[in-house]
Parts: C-alpha cells; structure tokens; sequence
C-alpha cells in the first residue's frame, strides 16, 4: 500500500469525482468567505484601531439593505449546493437496475462477504471494473457501516434489516475497506480491502479459486433442509403459499394490505411468520429464529429471486 | 424602597470597587455560606470551579488520546482503554463542560445584573441545580473510577444496551442528573427574563447576551427531556431488556438516534448560542460602539433555537432513513447557515468605524471569529447530501465540531471569564499574559484541528484506535498541534489563579462598558447587585452620548 | 411601596410578581415534562404503526374496567384539587385541608388499582423485559407493547407519588396556616402539576387500553 505522504484519496469509481466537484465548488466558497471576513477584520481593526482613550465613535445602528444581501447570497448559494448534493445523493443511493449482487454480513469484528458464484471472502471484496455492484448488507449484532473512501460512498449496516449501497469501480487496485460506526473494542480493526480488477482479472480469480456453489444452489439446499418446501409448493391444497415469482412482487395480506416481496419482507416471514399472513392461508409457519444464521437468511434469499426469475420466464 | 434614574453616558463618580466595601465575595466565608448559597453570583463561582475541574479531567483524556494517535499503531493503551478514553472525553467535554459552560457561570451570574433584577426568579432552585451538577458528575467520575464507559459519548443502540460490558448505566444517569440541571437552569433564565426586568428594560433594550441565553433555554426545556427519557429507556434496556431498542426483539436501534439527536443537535445550540451572546457583548464594547443589526442578532438567536429543533437527521444520512427524509433534513440544516451567517456578518460591521482596542477579551472574541467562521462554512458541507456521506463518522466531522464547540463555545467563554473577571472577582489580570495565551490558542487549535479536516476527507474513521500508515503525517501535527493548545488553556490558569491574590484591584468598569453590571455594580457587585432598582432609559451599547442628553 | 408580606421573598418587588414568575414556572417545567412524556409517546406510536395487530393484541389483554375505573378516579382527583385551589384563594384552612385530604385518597386508590393491573400482568407472564413469558402470537411484539405500557404508566406512577408527595407538604403548610387568601402560590402551583399528572392519564388509557378494540 501506499506510504507516501497523500493529501488526497484516490477516485476509484465513479462517484468519486462528483463528490469531489460539490467538495471543491465548497472549499473555494468557504475560502473566498473566510478570506472575505478575515480581510474586514484585519481592515476595521487596523484602520479604526483606538487611537485615543477618548475617541467616540458615530453610532450606526444597522442597515437594511445590507442585511438583505448577506441573508440572501448564501440562501441562494446554500440552496444551489442542496440541489447539486441532492442529486448526487439520489443517484449514489439509487442502483442502476443491471447491478450486480453481492452480500455482506457485519459482525463483531469482521466483514463477511458472498458473491452470488458462491465465493466467500472475509475483510476483502473482489470487484470488477466497469460493472454496478449492489451490496445487500446486514449485521449480526451492533451497528456497523460499510466504507470505502476510495468510493466517496458509505451506508450503516443495520441489524434486524437490510441496508443496500452500490458503486462502480473505475480504477484497478487496493483499496481501504472501513468500519466508520464505532462498534465496540476492536473497531479499528474491523477493516479491510476492495480488490478493483479488470473485468478479465476478475473473472480468472473467480475461477482460480476454490470450487464454490452458487449461493441460490446453497439456498436451495438450506430451503430443503429447513424442510420448508413441504408447505411451500405448488400444489393446489398446499399449505403454504408457492414463492415461485414472488420475490419482487407485491403480495397480498390478510386483512387487505399488499407488501412488496423485497429482502426485508422475506427476512421477517421467516424470523417473525405471524407478522404478516398471505391472503388465503393459515398462520401455521412456526419461526426459524435460532435455526438460521444471517448468511444463511442471505442464501435463501438469493434462491427465492432465482425462482422470481424462473417465474418470470 | 427608592430608585435612581439611570442616566446614560453619565460615569459614575463613586468607585463601589475600591476600598473595603461589603461585596458577595466577602459577605461571608465560611464553608457553609458557599455551599448553602442562594447567591446567584456566589454559585456561578461554584460553577467555575467545578467546571474548571471537568474541564481538566476532560483535557487530560483528550492529551492521551492525542498521544496514542501520534503513531498509527496502538502503542501506549489496549483498544478497550483507548475507547473509554475519547468516550469519558465525549461525556465530561459534553454533558459536564460544554452545555453549563457559558450559561451556568457567566448566565448565572450577569442575567440578573444585566436586566437589573436582585436575583434569578428561584434562587434555591438555582443552587438545587449546582448540586444536581455535581451529583451527575460524581456519578460520571464514579463510572471512571469503576473502569469507565466504551459506547463514545453517543451511546448508540444496540451496542450501549446490549453489547457493552463498561459502566453504562453510571454514566447515562449521571448525564441524566446533570440534564435536569441544565432544565432547571433555563426555566430560571426564562422566567427571570420574562418577570424581573428592571422598570425600562424592555425586550429590545436587553443586551444580546440576554438574548443568546434565552434562546438557549428554550433549548434547554424542550430538548433536554426528550434525551433524558431516551437515556432511561437505554438503561432500562440494559437492565431488563425491554426490547423497545434490541433488533433481536424487534426493536428498532434506528429509534434510538432519532431521539438522541433530537436532544443532541439542539444541544450544539447551548453550547454556542450563548457564547455568541458574549460576542455581542465584547465586540460592542472594544470597539466602543453600537451593535450593528440589534434586531437582526437577537432574532438569528430565535431562528436558531427553532430551526435546531428540526435539523436532527442531518446525523443519519448514512443510517438507512429514506433518501426523501435526509432532503428534507438537508435543505432545514442549508437555512440554519443563515442566521449564523448574519451574526457574523453584523459582528464584523460593527467593527465599522469603531474604535477597536486590542485588549485580551477582545482578542479572544476575534478569535471566536476567526474559528467560528470555518466551523460554520465546514457545517454547509456536512449538510451537503453527498459530501456527507463520504466524510460521515470521519475526522472531518471531529474537526468540524471540534471548530465549533472548542472554536466556538469556549473561545466565546474565554472572552467571557477575561472580560467580565474584573467585575466577577474584582481584580486586574495581567494583559500582556492574556494576550500571549489568546494567540497561543489561536495557534495550538488551528494546528491541532485543521489537519483534521485533510485525514477526514482522506477517509480516516473517527474513534479508530489504530490507523493507516499514510495518515500519521497529519496526525503528528495534531497531536503537535493538542499540546501547544493544552499550554495555552494552563497559562490562564496560572494568571487568574495569581490575580486572585496580586492582581491589582479593578474599578466598577475597567473598560468604559455599557450595560447595568458595568455602569450601576461594584467590582465585585453588593449582595443584592444594585443599591437601588435600576430604571432604564436606552438601550443597549449606546456608546456614543445623546446629544439630547448633552 | 412594597407590601411586606411575611411570603415575599427578598429578591421579588410584590407578591404578584412573584406569583407571576411562579406561575411562568411551572408552566415552563410543565411544557418540559410534556416533552419528557413525548419521547415515550413517540416511540410508543412508532411501533405501534409498525406492529399494529401486535399492539391490538397487546392492548386487548389489558383490564378496561379496571382502566376505566382508575380513569374516573383521577378525574375526581383533579375536582378535589380544583376544590383545594379554590378554598386556598379563600384562606379557608379546614376546607383546604380536606380537599388536599380526599385528593391523596383518591391519588392513592389510582396507585392500589395500577398495583393490583400489575400483579394481574405479572401472573399472566406479561412481566416487562426479561420476566415476560407469554407466549402467544406476536410474542415478541407483544413484549415491547408490554415494554412501554410498563415504561409509561410506571413513569406515570411515579409522578403520582411524586405528587402525593406534594399534597402531604401542602397538607403540613396548610394545617400550620400558610395560605391565606393573599398567598397561596403554592397549592395553586402544585394544583397545576396534578392536573397535568392527570391529562398524561387522560392520553395514555385511550392510547393503551382501547386502542385495539375498534
């Protein structure tokens, strides 16, 4: 890693030279603002310095024209910067729709990472250039947050739900993985690295490494033991409701309110199964809490959007 | 009872400060008559006191933090030690310095002298507030005594309520004791404020620093309970746990910072609202002259107290809040700039055509300048959505409260303690030493701080015990930086510490000043304040004589 | 030009003043609690639009008559007190005191009923925390509905002693002739702070007790 003495992060995707546009349009304001004051300070204090024990100055109690000006220039200023951060701030928590899914669990303290091929990786996360990523992240105890400087990009990774944050990577190298939410003793050393690489690299390190399945065929294979598909099938009479294509799409509820069948919704019916009832069926699922770990919830996950996949077809 | 007609531009003949007048200093000295006193002025100097000492201990945390950051890896303390280090800073700075700091030393003791009353509205229940004080923070210390607390002084949840083994529960109750000192200290400055005004003061003709405390205390009874019920819920949850902040019992940790921020973002508003009072002060009187934009400085206070009410997802732009809600949070925070803005802007105006003297308050208020300035334009980038989330929990966020809270508040309670101490202890301290330390400051926190800003947007995360290689640059001038600092808050130490006995003797108004506690008190003032009721005639700063009056 | 009323403190011009600045007071320390209750009630409506059918089971397991009874109870509480407040501005003593006397007893049967609610929640294993075993739908949910019903009516609870308190002191003061009909602050201030006590109950039995039975 780089030793030398840096003043700047690198821009390793492509968010990272918007922000630093805002973040540079604001050191200048702020300059010509702090320079301003210090000037007038220096100026008045200098020119009007006491000269005498006895000096009197004229009495000015105010004006309003000038009041208006120093409000309304930074009103106008501040609100252009909202508009210009705002929209950075929309797209760089939005993901493209073509993004690639990689899953993240937080604990206590490292960071546990699965590509959707099944490789697993601890403290290090292996991306491509050029290509979305989406990170589906939660953490198995405190608050942690997942942070890459090098990305200019950071979200909080939350226990009891899923938090998502995305980039694309521009520029190959080594970067810094943090924990920027204190989480306890070790914080400082729940750090890692973001490994950028060309999407040719890319693809011979997802090959060189160990066999590894597919998290879908992992969650399948989780779906078996757990036994859940002997409610969950197809079957007319079946008790429970079939999740082929549901993944994605809005379900009905007892009671008449509809849910969107997003990573959260899944992740409650099987911790907390009471909590919202398919139209149609029985509160009959008992909760898996205990049985299962995050990562485990994770791989489920990824086999229910395969079978979204399958049901759109 | 009789009264005296105050009349302006008039200097008093008789100097109540020399000679062996009977004064609150020397109306008694026994243990007890300190200790039991309903004296608002005798327990603004128990404030000092003891708020000096937290001050210290605060310190003290803050110089080994600095020491363990001069080399990136975790040489002179454990991970767990180092955690509770910058935690107790958090908690003793916070709760036990920063929030009293201005309002319980020098609210207490100039309010009533500034408005010409005898006392605050509740006098007892002002010295019930002291020990309240005192009582949170033997508690504080006591949880530093036990082995001290890791949460960082945010307590976040669900790590502080389930996952911390150190001595939350101590420390949250002590913040909660001292909470309801700083509640009972402003429902005493609201009402004070709104009831005993001497006859002719009225709203308009109070000084600012009237003004800037009574924003401060609206604050202070509408945010402080909100944290202190959160606090009892964390403790609750660390005692039973009720689930109401456990994601494993479906609790909502998020929760959590909504309500702690509520209180918490406020609370950055006591710490500089009223330092920016004494702004208006200083700045009018070295400068001999009215204060530019009365109304416009009184009112930016208002607007500041409200529009911190609703600013408080600006913390959590990162925390999974809806990308709606954090706009929402943003744009408030844009406009809470621009209050602060004018203040600065009319400080400087007043300088206009003034008669600027350099002496050591003064210099202490332009350095308040100076750093509140920057802390202020570096707020405008963390309200900023995207800049945010970058350098979010990041040294950058340090270094821009740090300019603030340090920069702001206590430059501001610096210029307070050398501007009023004449007429707080009735002695003269020696000003070529306060000026020397005012610049050693200057230089110390720029030095330790602004390098804070560079690592942060580098990307270095706050609290980290160990850190990357290529950051220790910029740390080393920190630390270099904290040390030069820490020299420059002893050397006033020292001079007031000598004033008290060989400093010369100060009249009733060393430095020509408007206002009551000037103009119509001894240094130090009687008992009572003032031998008669005030009655005011003009308003405030007039420095230059009515020609009417002529 | 000052009245000298053995009741004036030093520091105040006239008695009015310095019935004025009490009452601004405790109005200020009034809208204070409100805010201290608010952050309960807050979180207390964020879950329960996040779990609502867990919250109406929750609340469906609560006594409404003994609820309601205890509902009754304090506003009688609040007519004695304004009784009270009325015969001090009189300098009536003895009635004073009995009004004083029958809102302790009325304050004091509110807190026997909540006793009695409680021992009722803690057999059936809706205990706070961790003494909470019920184990129906919803578990979970039902014990953070559980968490703040504990956590708002024991806060409550807690002003109400705090308040019997109060009423005790005012019944000492009362009985050695402190209030008159020129000087009675204190009743009249402590009468505000039980009314309050009282209007937290009014929003919490509604809040707790009835809201699942629609």
């Amino acid at each position: 890693m780089d030793k030398d003495f840096v003043l700047w992060p690198e821009q390793a995707s492509t968010l990272a030279s918007r922000v630093d546009n805002i973040y540079l349009f604001l050191v200048a304001v702020s300059v010509f603002f702090t320079a301003l004051i210090f000037f007038l300070i220096y100026l008045f204090a200098v020119k009007y310095r006491r000269k005498s024990e006895d000096d009197v100055p004229k009495e000015i109690s105010g004006l309003l024209q000038l009041e208006l000006v120093w409000s309304i220039i930074p009103l106008i200023l501040v609100l252009i910067v909202f508009v210009w951060g705002a929209t950075i701030y929309f797209d760089s928590y939005t993901p493209p729709a073509d993004a690639m899914e990689i899953y993240v669990v937080g604990k206590q303290w490292m960071w546990h990472i699965q590509h959707p091929t099944g490789e697993r990786e601890i403290n290090e996360l292996h991306v491509p250039t050029g290509q979305a990523v989406k990170l589906t992240m939660t953490s198995e105890d405190v608050i942690h947050s997942f942070y890459v400087p090098a990305f200019r990009t950071k979200k909080d990774v939350v226990p009891g739900r899923y938090s998502t944050m995305w980039f694309k990577a521009i520029k190959p190298g080594e970067y810094h993985l943090f924990c920027a939410e204190y989480c306890g003793t070790k914080h400082s050393e729940m750090i890692g690295k973001v490994v950028v690489m060309t999407p040719a690299d890319y693809q011979n390190w997802l090959a060189g490494g160990p066999a590894s399945e597919p998290m879908e065929v992992t969650g399948e294979k989780k779906f078996q033991q757990l036994a859940c598909h002997t409610c969950h099938t197809d079957k007319p009479n079946a008790r429970g409701p079939s999740l082929v294509g549901v993944f994605g799409e809005s379900v009905l509820l007892k009671g008449g309110r509809s849910v969107i069948a997003d990573e959260d919704y899944i992740r409650e019916s099987i911790l907390n199964p009471k909590a919202k009832i398919t139209a149609g069926y029985q509160p009959v699922m008992p909760t898996f809490k205990g049985q299962i770990s995050e990562v485990g919830l994770l791989q489920i996950t990824a086999y229910l959007k395969s079978l979204a996949k399958e049901g759109n077809q | 009872m009789s009264t005296s007609v105050f009349k302006p531009g008039e200097r008093q003949l008789s100097d109540p400060g020399s000679g062996p007048t009977e004064n609150y200093l020397n109306a008694g000295f026994s243990a007890k008559s300190w200790l039991l006193t309903v004296d608002h002025k005798r327990i603004a100097i128990l404030y000092l006191i003891s708020l000096t000492f937290f001050f210290l201990i605060g310190g003290l945390f803050a110089l080994l933090i600095r020491l363990e950051l001069l080399t990136p890896a975790g040489d002179l303390m454990q991970s767990e030690t180092y955690n509770k280090m910058f935690t107790m800073h958090g908690i003793i700075m916070v709760f036990f310095f920063l929030i009293p700091a201005v309002p319980a030393v020098f609210g207490n003791f100039l309010i009533p002298l500034m408005i010409g009353a005898k006392d605050l509205a509740f006098p007892r229940l002002n010295l019930l507030s002291w020990y309240l004080y005192i009582g949170g923070g033997l508690l504080a210390i006591l949880a530093i005594a036990f082995g001290g607390v890791d949460t960082g002084w945010t307590f976040y949840t669900p790590y502080s309520s389930t996952y911390s083994n150190s001595n939350v529960i101590l420390a949250a109750l002590g913040a909660f004791i001292a909470g309801f000192s700083s509640i009972l200290t402003g429902l005493n400055f609201i009402v004070t404020i709104h009831k005993m005004r001497a006859p002719g003061m009225t709203w308009f003709r109070l000084p600012l620093m009237v003004w800037g405390h009574y924003a401060t205390s609206i604050i202070q009874i509408l945010g402080t309970p909100v944290v202190a019920i959160t606090i009892v819920l964390v403790a609750l949850e660390r005692l039973f746990s009720i689930g109401i902040f456990n994601p494993k019992l479906g609790g909502d940790p998020i929760l959590f910072q909504h309500l702690f921020w509520f209180y918490s973002h406020p609370a950055v508003y006591i710490m500089i609202l009223p330092s920016m009072g004494v702004m208006s002060e200083v700045i009018t009187c070295f400068s001999r002259k009215k204060i530019f934009g009365y109304d416009f400085i009184a009112f930016s206070s208002l607007a500041i107290a409200v529009l911190g009410f609703l600013v408080w997802g600006h913390h959590m732009y990162t925390s999974g809040q809806s990308i709606y809600t954090s706009m929402v949070f943003s744009i408030l925070t844009f406009l809470v700039a621009i209050p602060s803005a004018i203040k600065v802007f009319n400080w400087t105006a007043t300088l206009y055509k003034g008669s600027v003297s350099y002496s050591a308050p003064m210099l202490y208020a332009i350095g308040f300048l100076g750093l509140f300035t920057i802390g202020g334009l570096t707020g405008v980038f963390l309200a900023t959505l995207a800049v945010d989330v970058h350098v979010h929990d990041t040294y950058f966020v340090v270094a821009h409260f740090h300019y603030i809270m340090v920069g702001g508040a206590i430059m501001g309670y610096m210029a307070a303690l050398h501007f009023w101490w004449p007429k707080m202890t009735g002695r003269l301290y020696p000003e070529g030493w306060a000026r020397f330390s005012a610049l050693v400051i200057f230089v110390g926190f720029h030095l330790t701080f602004f390098p804070q800003f560079i690592v942060g947007y580098m990307g270095m995360p706050r609290r980290y015990h160990v850190y990357p290689e290529e950051f220790q640059i910029l740390n080393v001038f920190s630390t270099a930086g904290a040390t030069i600092l820490g020299i420059g808050y002893l050397i006033p130490l020292v001079y007031f510490l000598w004033s008290l006995k060989y400093g010369p003797r100060s009249s009733a108004n060393p430095w020509n000043a408007k206002g009551l506690e000037w103009e119509q008190a001894g240094s130090p003032p009687e008992t009572f304040n003032f031998r008669d009721t005030p009655v005011v005639m003009e308003g405030a700063y007039e420095y230059e004589p009515k020609i009417w009056l002529k | 030009m000052a009245n000298h009323h053995h009741a004036l403190q030093h520091h105040f011009e006239d008695l009015e003043q310095q019935f004025e600045s009490a009452s601004l007071g405790m109005w200020a320390f009034l809208i204070t609690e409100i805010l201290f209750f608010g952050g309960l009630f807050a979180g207390y409506l964020v879950y329960r639009s996040l779990y609502p059918e867990a919250f109406a089971v929750g609340s469906y397991k609560l006594d409404v008559l003994l609820g309601g009874v205890n509902t009754v109870v304090l506003i009688c509480s609040s007519l004695t007190m304004a009784l009270a407040v009325y015969w001090a501005h009189k300098g009536e003593r003895t009635k004073i005191v009995v009004f004083l006397f029958l809102t302790i007893v009325l304050g004091a049967a509110f807190l026997g009923i909540k006793a009695v609610e409680y021992t009722h929640k803690f057999h059936a294993g809706l205990a706070p925390g961790n003494a909470f075993s019920y184990d129906g739908p919803f578990a979970d949910q039902v014990r953070i509905f559980y968490s703040f019903y504990f956590s708002m009516t024991g806060m409550h609870a807690l002003h109400m002693v705090i308040g019997i308190g109060l009423l005790t002191y005012l019944i000492i003061r009362a009985r050695q002739g402190a209030y008159t009909a020129e000087y009675s602050t204190p009743v009249e201030m402590i009468g505000l702070y039980w009314h309050f006590v009282d209007i937290v109950w009014i929003y919490l039995f509604p809040l707790l007790y009835l809201i699942g039975r629609s």
